[in-house]
């Protein structure tokens, strides 16, 4: 059953079956004219060639540094920036089309962002805030506000208590409860996080993990889940994909890519985190220096002037991202029977 | 400054802001020289309050601190005017979370740090160019000359922290204080500063105290953990006493608490429940007592500190308790 009144949602319904990614993402791209004194016209590559899937009733982890292009993804995949190219397909039906006009999709899938506070309205009250979205799409008043306490409740707010609020009057963990409340409010399908704990004090952190495991079971949603906290993500996540400057480097099951994982780039990640081992700590950086600027990413493969597998091939020519096992795809030329590299396996592995 | 004199000697520290909030309630710290002290805690804990008292930066006139402060023998809180201006770069110097902040935008980074160590020392300017430059090489920001004509914001995030780290070095300072360093880099880049700070202060025989709310990095960068909560330390020890083993229930929260600590993947994690206390309204006692899992009542008078192993002190009616089902939780995940 629908919260919108008159006709019946028709994308509110499971169309495709259990087999149908819920989001089929292909060729996304998305650069960002920038003007420099001197230089001229530049872009920046800040999302360049991506596809992926995201499965129904998975949590899906995109991982990166800082300017890997997965948060301009989330907001391509909310359509709040337009993107250059590419196809997006909610359960089949191509998004933005006739079929799919983005308002439809958008009660379909939200999201939440990690500052808290910039996402409410200062001017309204938490439920107002919740109450906002069934109320433009048509919700009686007193029902979104039904609605609104009950969701408030859910994320354990006590209506009574905090219904009446404004947004500066609860503390950080309590924010980021209203807005998955209102994220809820309009019951989606998808739930796109965008480091939406990682504001959050470590032990306000879990007890807002822990809130999204039940309403993810509760409410049959599906997640992509933005972190740049390894640690977070292989809790949360089935699959994880590795991004790097504007591309994917990885993506697969999590216990496998975070385990055992097979592009360069994701092992130094896993290297990065600290070890909480007072006699097992680290000696020697894995990476050296800064993520390379978006602007003029490497030649060949992206990754490559930081890479300790780089030989001359990798400047060369760009890895495609190649199946390597059961729903595991890596794009390094040193896993890539035939590129050339010195470590390239000899035939493909039988998977 | 005497010789044999710890580098720092905190005791019954309090700051109160406005007459009423009590941010920081009791602190006492020692740390040995060369030594790393690691302050962790949650946001409003007074882990950064307690570290901007010890340069005494915060405005007088809105703030009350009290108890004693002794950085190298020195009585801090006795210091002129004067002689604090000359305090601070010179003996302890601070590094920032976020550099883009803490420098000048207007005056390139090089030029900032010329000007630091001519503050202090009766140099000229290229003699105080050619330290910064030195000083840049040794922090290893790449082509070093280059940077020193750079404004900050022409650097990358992780080459602006390590121009901050060699700023505050530029008058040779026995202390560092570092307040979240790391927290806004990314990880990659986050383990780059904490390699280089313990390098540095290796060589040249630094004390820091290294405020974070990531119990990672204080265990990567530090020799000892002490832990806040709503203003004082209910725990403090080696860094492997404190995660190996805790004997105050809001370490064990929150070692616990920790994704990478869940036992079966996707199962729930044990947060603590509730959120930290809002210092107007201090719960009496034992500040953590509303959110413990072995709270009673007794924990509404101030407990206890307890010296459960040599070196470690915890503030706990029930430390001992605690200590035995923090084991009894890591035995279960290790057979797990």
């Amino acid at each position: 059953m629908s919260v919108i009144p008159g006709t019946p949602d028709p994308f509110a319904q499971d169309r495709g079956g259990p087999a149908q990614p819920l989001l089929t993402v292909a060729g996304l791209f998305k650069h960002f004219p920038v003007r420099k004194a001197g230089a001229g016209k530049q872009v920046v590559r800040a999302v360049d060639g991506v596809d992926f899937e995201v499965l129904k009733g998975e949590t899906l982890g995109i991982v990166g540094e800082s300017g890997c292009g997965k948060s301009t993804t989330a907001k391509l995949l909310m359509g709040l920036i337009e993107r250059d190219a590419g196809t997006l397909l909610y359960d089949g039906q191509p998004v933005g089309a006739r079929a799919m006009p983005w308002r439809a999709y958008r009660r379909q899938a939200q999201m939440v962002f990690q500052d808290s506070y910039a996402s409410l309205n200062p001017r309204m009250t938490v439920e107002q805030s919740v109450a906002f979205g069934p109320r433009v799409n048509g919700v009686p008043g007193r029902q979104a506000v039904e609605r609104a306490r009950a969701l408030l409740a859910r994320v354990g707010l006590e209506p009574h208590r905090f219904a009446g609020r404004y947004p500066h009057e609860i503390s950080g963990g309590q924010r980021q409860r209203v807005n998955i409340a209102r994220a809820l409010a309009l019951e989606p399908r998808l739930v796109l996080l965008d480091e939406a704990v990682s504001a959050l004090d470590k032990s306000v952190e879990a007890q807002v993990l822990n809130l999204l495991l039940d309403l993810k079971q509760e409410f049959g949603l599906t997640y992509v889940f933005i972190s740049h906290d390894l640690n977070v993500v292989r809790f949360i996540s089935d699959r994880v994909m590795v991004m790097y400057l504007g591309r994917v480097a990885e993506i697969g099951p999590s216990d496998t890519v975070l385990a055992a994982p097979e592009h360069p780039y994701t092992g130094a990640l896993l290297a990065s985190m600290p070890s909480l081992d007072p006699d097992a700590r680290t000696e020697v950086a894995p990476l050296a220096g800064d993520p390379p600027n978006p602007i003029n990413p490497p030649s060949g493969c992206r990754f490559h002037p930081r890479c300790r597998l780089a030989e001359p091939v990798c400047a060369a020519s760009e890895p495609p991202l190649d199946p390597l096992g059961p729903g595991h795809s890596v794009a390094c030329l040193a896993r890539q029977p035939g590129s050339g590299h010195g470590l390239a396996p000899r035939e493909r592995i039988a998977a | 400054m005497s010789e044999d004199a710890p580098a720092i000697e905190v005791s019954g520290l309090t700051v109160t802001f406005g007459g009423r909030l009590r941010a920081v309630d009791g602190v006492d710290l020692r740390l040995e020289r060369g030594q790393t002290v690691a302050l962790i805690g949650e946001s409003g804990s007074g882990k950064s309050v307690t570290l901007r008292a010890l340069m005494r930066l915060h405005p007088e006139r809105r703030t009350d601190v009290g108890g004693h402060v002794r950085i190298g023998g020195r009585d801090v809180m006795a210091l002129s005017r004067r002689d604090l201006a000359a305090y601070r770069g010179r003996e302890v110097a601070m590094i920032f979370q976020e550099p883009l902040l803490a420098f000048d935008p207007v005056y390139t980074v090089g030029r900032q740090i010329t000007e630091a160590i001519r503050t202090h020392e009766p140099v000229s300017e290229s003699a105080a160019r050619a330290r910064a430059l030195a000083l840049f090489e040794r922090v290893r920001i790449p082509s070093p000359g280059r940077r020193l004509d750079a404004y900050p914001h022409e650097l990358s995030g992780g080459m602006r922290q390590r121009a901050m780290i060699a700023l505050a070095l530029a008058c040779r300072p026995k202390v560092l204080l570092a307040d979240e360093p790391t927290t806004a880099l990314d990880a990659t880049v986050q383990i780059q500063i904490l390699l280089l700070l313990r390098e540095l202060q290796r060589e040249l025989g630094l004390s820091i105290v290294f405020v974070t709310h990531d119990l990672g990095a204080a265990v990567e960068i530090a020799d000892r953990i002490a832990v806040m909560y709503a203003g004082r330390i209910v725990e403090e020890g080696s860094a492997a006493q404190v995660v190996r083993t805790p004997h105050h229930p809001y370490t064990i929260g929150l070692l616990r608490s920790r994704a990478e600590g869940a036992l079966v993947k996707g199962a729930r994690l044990e947060a603590i429940p509730g959120g930290p206390p809002d210092l107007a309204n201090r719960p009496s006692g034992c500040a953590f007592r509303p959110r413990c899992f072995l709270a009673e009542g007794r924990c509404a008078d101030d407990p206890p500190v307890v010296t459960p192993a040599p070196g470690q002190r915890t503030a706990c009616w029930h430390a001992e308790a605690a200590a035995t089902a923090g084991h009894a939780a890591s035995d279960a995940a290790a057979v797990a």
